[in-house]
């Protein structure tokens, strides 16, 4: 028996509700209410594209909860949608119950998707949301009306403040227990269910049971998923295309009639059921906020100092932190490294290696923070969605979009969840896309190489304000190149359609702390899982690179005496250690290819340090520490390090630390995708290790042509 | 009431204008039916980005922020 919307059960464990609705109605919020188990809530519309899993007990049935990410239609035009619709229409996937999340404050709009869920043969009750904002608005709802009009229970709630929760658990129980398939009438023409009416007799006479909405929605819509049973088999489409004919000619559109039925629809039920507020309020609180916010003079000023001063913050904020930790690891080191004085290997494989790969990874904590605590607030507050709307044209002109702009900030932290947040993208090109120069973000990691390097040569010759300038120029450099990047991409490799920009601006509120914290919090374990062990494995086999082969220490004592040295002290030590550096595995290998990167101005130190950087930056200041002989318990801000890196010279006498040579290794650290984590992020977003290998190679390549010319048109200027 | 013909690039802010068609081949105009451009719906131009692109309308008791470039599908009159 042929019937497309007998969706046969699936064969799961629990039963399963989904919470359905357009983006922004309040869906992830009532999901972390439902379930308790607290997750990410953003204003932004398109925040949950993932489906997100959760559990719910209903009197003492556990129920498996899904969030399906937002929808404004069931004809899908991204793939984020077609898993959404999938999750829903697919056979095999219908849950028993769907909780169709209505925004009280938009229900003209959001009546639409539920009037094509109606059509369906999905068991749906409706979640009322936003009824606060209506209610601030002095409008009323009328439940009843409302309800009886979608056919359906209507339960008014609002998640934050737990209003309703227990009303809708009810309602949950009642429509499991009773499963029901909505009759909605949203009116179409006559003519259009006349027809439908003279498919399903034909389709009868097939053998084809047909349904009468399937053969309205066939008609009005070429590609509904009624129609695909039939669509090949030619004597049955005819019936179809027949009909079509009859009703359209060939001028009026049949999507069209479908969108204005379902919209007079809607205004109906809104006009039955909503209440208007007798004095209606010309502007609301977000608009006066965004006559200033999104003003075309004040709204862009407003919007590159908060930028700047996000970054300010994370440059004075995060410092005091890391010298905490930095100090907790020096003192655990000087505390453990005694102990082992009887094994030097151990010794340091336990402090230049394991200590060392810990504290790499803490360090970045406090920057993390304090970034997604702003990122968080911006998304609690609104404002994410406005910097999309301001942002657009200046992503949109060479084929990424507003929304890219979540991925690229997020990526100004780390790239690993920039990369993971280019999903919400809504098409698989512009998230590739955006996949593609996330990396090219300057990241928390490359802070210390910029904060080393600025603090030893820019500060000390140009002063505090030129030091803050250079950091916020490094973080821009990666958005400037991203944005030719992405222009050849788009217009060389990939081919097709322009990504579309609908989404709306949701109402300024205050952020939820709780939600902030947890966005903060969950960041910082995200970091320290995914990239803190590749982080701490690559610090080990970085050390154990620069540690062997263990050189000739008789030899080393004797150049130094035949430089008129005394063969003692400290000077002595440090000479010792480079020099054991300098014969290691990785050393030799930075003094063969030490050419290569002459003409940006590094000499094999800094070659070896970019080297032990590539499969994460986060070692290249220990790794720098070493070979300047200054040992690895230093951090950006050593005055050790600071003080020998300034006293490097060039075989010939020149200061190997220039203004332009520091501006050519940052330029570097910048571009250069040195992050096994990033690949391996990469490489699970497109699933293939192609593009992980393409950003790999394209970044190296223009790190290395920009650092060259850099250093080059430089120098000649001074 | 006058009207013109008015097209999505010339939109500005507080102009008011009502679809006359859209074209429902092109790219993305089956989502802006959908989102309720249709023949019929009358707008209002809220707000336009400081690079003079999206825009935000309201319709439908809702605001939606588009591309101009996207909106071309539509053929507009402006009201008064």
């Amino acid at each position: 028996m042929l019937n497309s919307i007998d969706i046969p059960k699936a064969a799961r464990a629990l039963p399963q509700i989904a919470l359905v609705g357009n983006p922004n109605a309040g869906k992830t919020s009532l999901f972390n209410a439902l379930t308790g188990s607290r997750q990410k809530i953003g204003n932004y519309p398109g925040v949950t594209v993932e489906k997100i899993v959760g559990s719910l007990e209903l009197e003492g049935q556990q129920h498996e909860l899904i969030d399906v990410p937002g929808l404004y239609s069931l004809t899908a035009i991204s793939t984020d949608e077609e898993v959404a619709i999938g999750a829903l229409l697919e056979s095999g996937q219908a849950p028993e119950l769907v909780i169709y999340v209505l925004d009280a404050s938009n229900l003209e709009r959001n009546l639409f998707l539920f009037s094509q869920l109606a059509e369906t043969s999905l068991n749906v009750i409706v979640a009322l949301t936003l009824t606060d904002v209506v209610k601030r608005e002095q409008g009323e709802i009328d439940l009843a009306a409302l309800s009886s009009h979608l056919g359906c229970e209507v339960i008014p709630v609002v998640a934050y403040k737990e209003t309703g929760i227990s009303q809708l658990k009810d309602a949950m129980v009642r429509a499991l227990a009773d499963p029901r398939e909505l009759e909605l009438d949203v009116g179409f023409p006559q003519i259009v269910l006349e027809s439908a009416d003279r498919v399903v007799d034909q389709m009868n006479r097939w053998g084809v049971d047909l349904k009468r909405k399937d053969a309205r929605c066939v008609l009005l819509d070429e590609h509904c998923t009624t129609g695909d049973r039939f669509r090949e088999i030619p004597e049955l489409w005819n019936v179809v295309e027949e009909e079509r004919a009859k009703i359209f000619g060939h001028t009026v559109q049949a999507k069209t009639v479908d969108a204005q039925s379902r919209y007079a629809w809607a205004a109906k039920v809104k006009r039955d059921s909503y209440i208007a507020p007798t004095v209606p309020r010309k502007f609301t609180k977000s608009d006066r906020i965004d006559a200033v916010l999104t003003h075309r003079f004040f709204g862009l000023v407003f919007f590159l100092l908060l930028m700047y001063g996000v970054f300010q913050s994370i440059y004075t904020l995060a410092a005091p932190f890391m010298d905490l930790i930095d100090g907790g690891k020096t003192a655990f080191a000087d505390f453990v490294s005694p102990m082992l004085a009887g094994a030097p290997a151990v010794q340091s494989l336990v402090v230049d290696g394991i200590i060392e790969g810990v504290g790499s990874v803490i360090i970045f904590l406090p920057q993390i923070m304090i970034l997604f605590l702003f990122i968080a607030i911006l998304e609690g507050t609104g404002y994410l969605a406005r910097a999309a709307f301001l942002m657009d044209r200046l992503l949109g002109w060479c084929g990424l979009n507003g929304r890219a702009f979540i991925p690229l900030l997020s990526s100004f932290a780390c790239a690993i969840p920039g990369v993971m947040a280019a999903r919400v993208m809504p098409d698989q090109r512009s998230r590739l896309m955006t996949v593609l120069v996330a990396p090219l973000m300057s990241c928390s990691a490359r802070l210390p190489v910029y904060m080393l390097l600025i603090g030893a040569v820019i500060e000390p010759r140009y002063g505090p304000i030129w030091a803050g300038f250079s950091l916020f120029l490094m973080h821009f450099i990666g958005l400037a190149v991203a944005i030719p990047v992405v222009l050849v991409l788009n217009k060389g490799i990939f081919k097709g359609k322009r990504l579309p920009f609908m989404m709306e601006l949701p109402k300024y509120q205050w952020p939820r702390w709780k939600d902030v914290l947890l966005t903060v919090v969950s960041r910082a374990k995200v970091f320290l899982v995914t990239a803190g062990t590749i982080i701490f494995a690559m610090t080990v086999i970085i050390w154990a690179l620069l540690y062997f082969p263990r050189g000739d220490e008789k030899a080393y004592k004797a150049q130094w005496v035949a430089q008129g040295h005394v063969a003692q002290g400290e000077e002595f030590d440090h000479f010792l250690e480079m020099r054991q550096r300098e014969d290691s595995i990785l050393g030799r290998f930075g003094r063969t290819i030490e050419p290569v990167f002459k003409p940006a101005g590094f000499d094999w130190r800094l070659t070896t340090a970019i080297l032990a950087a590539f499969p994460a930056r986060e070692v290249v200041v220990p790794a720098m520490g070493i070979l300047f002989g200054t040992g690895a318990d230093v951090d950006e801000e050593s005055p050790s390090l600071q003080s020998s890196m300034n006293a490097a010279k060039w075989p010939d006498g020149r200061p190997l630390m220039t203004p332009w040579s520091a501006a050519s290794l940052m330029v570097f650290f910048a571009l250069c995708c040195q992050c096994m984590a990033t690949l391996a992020a990469i490489k699970r977003e497109t699933n293939s290790w192609k593009w992980a290998a393409f950003a790999f190679g394209y970044m190296t390549a223009l790190a290395y042509v920009l650092s060259i010319a850099v250093y080059q048109i430089g120098s000649r200027f001074g | 009431m006058t009207e013109k013909i008015l097209k999505a690039k010339d939109l500005k802010r507080g102009m008011k204008a009502r679809v006359v068609s859209i074209n429902e081949e092109e790219d993305v105009c089956p989502r802006l039916l959908e989102l309720g451009l249709f023949p019929g719906t009358e707008f209002q131009v809220v707000k336009i980005a400081p690079l003079g692109d999206p825009i935000e309308i309201n319709l439908h008791g809702y605001k939606l922020c588009i591309r101009r470039s996207e909106a071309g599908c539509l053929r507009l009159v402006e009201l008064d």
